[in-house]
């Protein structure tokens, strides 16, 4: 009997295509059965394993530049801050498919990991997710519903990949069709904006864009080793890439 | 001093079949299915003993899990005797275009993923592995649930204490991870959760 040999999922996001729409948000909140948002959330305090964030050049006038810059867990491959802060062990870097898992059930809600991670991928269920009444016939059975008091990040649809493997398994396959998993995020994209699939598969339309020249990753110089890569012809959106957060909202 | 000691002994002893034999019995709440069914007298009309009959497996890999009452009216559509169960059947579900609300023994908390596809095709698997022989028998056993977790019982296992317990008893997560790594597979989290 086989089994699939190790994948390191990951995507590629070209901001040059990236409108803003926010389609990647909605679909992960459904596809992930992220509630609506309580009435006292603010942006901290919501749920947004996707999350784009709108930044500008701080210009003034003709000089102004703004561009919008989709931010999930960025499955760090080298020591994952989140994974050596956890002290459950509610999160690790699965080395079959790259993913960093976050176990809700195992989560103290300590939020060490909200701390260590350099690009607020994180978030803290600060309430009990609640629908609207009939909503709930919306719930995506795939994916169970976190409850208040843990925390909860990107998977990239892990849901999605247990599909593909009981499809690839009920035809007899080993291995997953790669056209059978893709994130909600990259499967919602108008502009087709987000390329996902195995950076270890040479053949493969991420591994290619993520060697792109125009490609780079968020605050490298941590060392951290992101999946998640972005890409720009513009030289200050590549130029933002190793300015932290605080310094990108003050422009 | 020897009153004592024996006094001491009985309340040792009273405690212990409290908690080894009185406990389990509270803990489990008996519960009824909706109606009585026969696999047996199922499997010998239909001409097939083959689970995936009824609980089918798509080719998309989704376990379709029990059959839907409409399954059941395809031959249903009037009581087929007169026994309580088909007039119940017929009444309250065919009639009504209702689902049975079945008592599930191997259903699984909320967030387990367990893939039948996987099990069954991949690792080729037996139905009878995990479910015994529920296909031939001829009565629905007593379904007892956990007043606590509201689980099924076959989750836990029928004993307690799990003391020289019966091979394939019980599907807690060591029970799914002691043959996993048995087999040398792959024990990440996500793999079995979602």
């Amino acid at each position: 009997m086989k089994t699939q040999k190790p994948r390191r999922y990951g995507m590629v996001i070209d901001l040059d295509r990236c409108t803003g729409c926010g389609a990647c948000m909605t679909a992960c909140a459904a596809e992930n059965n992220v509630a609506p948002g309580h009435a006292k959330a603010t942006p901290r305090t919501g749920l947004t394993p996707m999350l784009v964030q709108r930044v500008s050049n701080g210009g003034a006038g003709a000089d102004r530049r703004e561009v919008f810059i989709p931010v999930t867990c960025m499955h760090c491959e080298h020591e994952t801050p989140c994974v050596t802060v956890c002290p459950q062990q509610a999160v690790e870097l699965d080395k079959a498919t790259g993913i960093v898992n976050q176990m809700p059930q195992r989560c103290l809600g300590c939020r060490y990991c909200m701390t260590a991670c350099a690009y607020h991928a994180r978030y803290f269920n600060w309430w009990d997710p609640e629908w609207p009444v009939g909503m709930e016939r919306t719930l995506n059975p795939g994916v169970a519903v976190r409850m208040r008091g843990v925390v909860e990040k990107c998977n990239f649809c892990h849901g999605r990949l247990h599909e593909a493997e009981d499809k690839a398994a009920a035809a007899g396959k080993a291995e997953i069709d790669p056209a059978d998993y893709r994130p909600a995020c990259v499967e919602a994209c108008a502009t087709q904006a987000i390329v996902f699939g195995d950076l270890n598969d040479p053949a493969s339309d991420v591994r290619k864009a993520s060697r792109h020249e125009d490609s780079f990753r968020l605050l490298a110089r941590l060392g951290t080793e992101p999946k998640v890569y972005y890409r720009s012809k513009q030289e200050w959106v590549r130029g933002l890439a190793e300015r932290g957060q605080q310094e990108v909202r003050r422009g | 001093m020897i009153r004592g000691l024996c006094f001491f002994l009985i309340g040792v002893a009273a405690i212990q079949v409290a908690g080894w034999v009185g406990l389990p019995k509270a803990l489990y709440v008996t519960k009824a299915q909706p109606f009585e069914y026969r696999h047996k007298t199922h499997a010998e009309k239909s001409g097939s003993a083959e689970c995936d009959g009824c609980h089918t497996l798509g080719a998309d890999g989704v376990f379709a899990g029990l059959p839907k009452t409409e399954s059941c009216a395809a031959c249903h559509t009037e009581p087929q005797g007169k026994s309580a169960a088909e007039a119940t059947l017929v009444s309250s579900y065919v009639k009504t275009e209702k689902e049975t609300p079945w008592l599930v023994y191997a259903r699984q908390p909320a967030n387990v993923r367990f893939s039948h596809a996987i099990h069954t095709k991949r690792a080729k698997l037996a139905c009878e592995r995990c479910h015994g022989k529920h296909g031939e028998s001829d009565t629905l056993r007593p379904y007892q649930e956990n007043r606590i977790s509201g689980y099924s019982r076959d989750i836990w296992g029928r004993s307690i204490s799990r003391w020289k317990r019966v091979a394939n008893e019980g599907m807690k997560m060591d029970d799914c991870e002691g043959c996993h790594k048995q087999q040398g597979f792959d024990t990440g989290c996500l793999s079995c959760h979602r």
